[in-house]
């Protein structure tokens, strides 16, 4: 059975035709954004590989770019994905105690995924461009500024409880 | 007069500025639909690009290149060009390209149209930085969207016989991609590693073919330049650093935010702006430019004003104008570790120097803060740095030293201390 849904095949359709003749190769990111969204937040080998298939690339065209960029997981990952910002502005204004507490209430390391498969806790997450809503994170893509222990524990709860 | 949002937020307080309708009740696509109905000669592509050129624009990417120069060097052959704006934002400490994506998209989106025209592309692609996927991408691409029904963009724009087609491109997470060639090969669907050069994106862009690379806020300012003139884009700023800049102030500031003032502006305004120091702590230092600029101690700092000449004899630079405000207590070994961490991690690895050396660097403050670092650490730190300054492809490798060399030049003392004593900070 093909691993790549109509809804993903029309997607990637989109994206190549923003590209010259020939120039496909030009949406494997974005093929790569919808199959990972489709996949709960991950990319294996059999999904990069219909992948080339599909956008008629070598394989290895595909892994390249699953490999370099930060966004894409090519290893199972928890469903829900958390990164918080470290880098200097977030750092000065206290990103280091929220990961802290983060970590220590999850009882992971960053890089890991809680044991119920729920969280993902993304490891070194670099400057998100939010430098001036200090400390932030980012869950599921979404930017929450203006982070404090009691904000960032009601961010887990929430999550906690969603199924 | 207020200084604040004179060019690229001028619209920035009205009601939903991110609407169309919005924008155009504010004056915008006057500058556009100029160019596309008015047929005198003030209104040839080269004439756009002396206007700008006369307008003193420069790239405020980081580089600070003159943009108009740079839209000059496009070659006049009749070939397919591209304009492509860098919207990758991640210089730490910069979040002003954010903020134009999410509420003043057409401007920008008038502003590539220009660009394009100026320089004889009738296709631009605007590149996204990943992590903008939820935030500022449907922002931007709703926008395209109303500026093709409204027949701003397509063929034979507002029956101009001018053509301009316009994309939003999405990107997957690496600083690297911010520099030119680095997102044209990243637009390409290959890793983002930057291209030697020569040759130059005007000559051998995207595909191969001539290209501009501009960033998010140098494109936003062009309408208001051409609607305004030169001249008026010259009152504001110094006689060498026209204009207006969008300044990111983060750290240690009572109200981090973004900030569009005139350069030139003294360093104590803009921090007067900013609410004053965090909790009315003493100021310790700041990186003017994001964390690739080179840290200036508070006496150095104070003494400056906010513009590419004053910050550059300073011995350091305006780079993205992200100003990252350090107070008194704030230990500048940790702080530059977490520095060399980025571009450990963010190096794409094709120069040896850059990609074994910030490694080095990393580890090296990395053992220092653990309280296991040797007398002659400091020496090293430098000697590596030294070695990637100059000697990598891109730029990337000159920014991962200058933190380096400049912390520890103005700080040795708390290096030496946090050696001496086991990792101990001498701040606090």
């Amino acid at each position: 059975m093909p691993l790549l849904n109509k809804e993903i095949k029309e997607e990637i359709d989109l994206w190549v035709q923003k590209f010259p003749e020939g120039k496909q190769r030009s949406a494997i990111i974005a093929a790569l954004h919808s199959v990972q969204h489709f996949n709960q937040g991950f990319l294996t080998s059999e999904l990069m590989n219909e992948v080339a298939e599909y956008l008629d690339v070598p394989k290895i065209q595909v892994f390249e770019v699953a490999s370099f960029y930060s966004m894409f997981n090519t290893q199972h990952v928890g469903q829900h994905e958390i990164s918080v910002c470290t880098n200097i502005s977030c750092m000065l204004r206290g990103s280091d105690e929220i990961l802290d507490h983060i970590e220590k209430r999850l009882q992971i390391k960053s890089g890991e995924s809680t044991t119920d498969g729920k969280i993902f806790l993304k490891k070194e997450e670099e400057c998100l461009a939010a430098c001036t809503g200090a400390p932030m994170l980012m869950l599921d893509h979404q930017y929450i500024e203006n982070l404090d222990i009691k904000k960032v524990d009601e961010i887990l709860d929430a999550l906690e409880k969603k199924q | 007069m207020n200084e604040l949002n004179q060019v690229v937020f001028s619209n920035i307080d009205n009601k939903d500025p991110w609407t169309i309708d919005s924008y155009i009740n504010s004056g915008g696509y006057e500058a556009w639909k100029r160019i596309l109905t008015n047929k005198s000669d003030s209104y040839l592509p080269e004439n756009i690009t002396q206007t700008i050129q006369d307008s003193g624009l420069r790239g405020r990417g980081g580089a600070g290149f003159p943009t108009g120069l740079k839209w000059s060097f496009m070659p006049k052959e009749d070939t397919q060009k591209y304009i492509v704006c860098n919207s990758d934002e991640s210089e730490p400490g910069t979040c002003h390209d954010r903020d134009i994506l999410k509420f003043n998209p057409h401007a920008l989106i008038e502003g590539i149209a220009i660009a394009g025209y100026a320089i004889g592309a009738t296709i631009g692609y605007n590149y996204v930085r990943g992590e903008f996927i939820d935030e500022c991408y449907p922002r931007i691409e709703n926008a395209l969207n109303e500026a093709y029904q409204r027949g701003f963009l397509g063929k034979d724009i507002l029956n101009s016989s001018i053509d301009f087609d316009l994309f939003n491109f999405l990107g997957a997470g690496a600083y690297i991609c911010g520099e030119e060639t680095g997102l044209l090969e990243s637009l390409e669907g290959k890793q983002g590693k930057p291209r030697f050069k020569p040759p130059f994106p005007a000559n051998y862009g995207l595909y191969g073919k001539p290209t501009t690379v501009n960033n998010t806020q140098t494109l936003a300012s062009v309408p208001m330049i051409i609607k305004n003139g030169s001249e008026w884009f010259k009152s504001f700023g110094t006689e060498k650093s026209p204009g207006t800049i969008i300044f990111s102030v983060s750290g240690h500031v009572n109200n981090p935010g973004n900030y569009e003032l005139p350069l030139g502006i003294p360093f104590n305004k803009l921090i007067e702006y900013s609410g004053g120091i965090l909790n009315g702590q003493k100021l310790k230092a700041v990186i003017p430019g994001g964390s690739s600029t080179k840290v200036l101690p508070s006496h150095v700092i104070e003494g400056c004003t906010m513009d590419y000449e004053s910050l550059q004899q300073a011995g350091s630079s305006l780079g993205t104008a992200a100003v990252v405000v350090i107070a008194e207590g704030t230990c500048m070994v940790n702080l530059l570790k977490r520095i060399s961490r980025f571009y450990f991690a963010e190096s794409c690895g094709q120069c040896t120097p850059c990609r074994e050396g910030t490694g080095w660097l990393y580890r090296i403050l990395d053992r220092i803060t653990k309280g296991k670092g040797k007398a002659s650490d400091l020496e090293l730190l430098v000697d590596v740095a030294n070695r990637i300054e100059g000697n990598t492809i891109c730029a990337f490798g000159d920014a991962s030293a200058w933190p380096v060399q400049s912390f520890i030049e103005h700080y040795y003392e708390e290096f030496e201390y946090m050696v001496k004593h086991k990792g101990k900070t001498k701040a606090a």
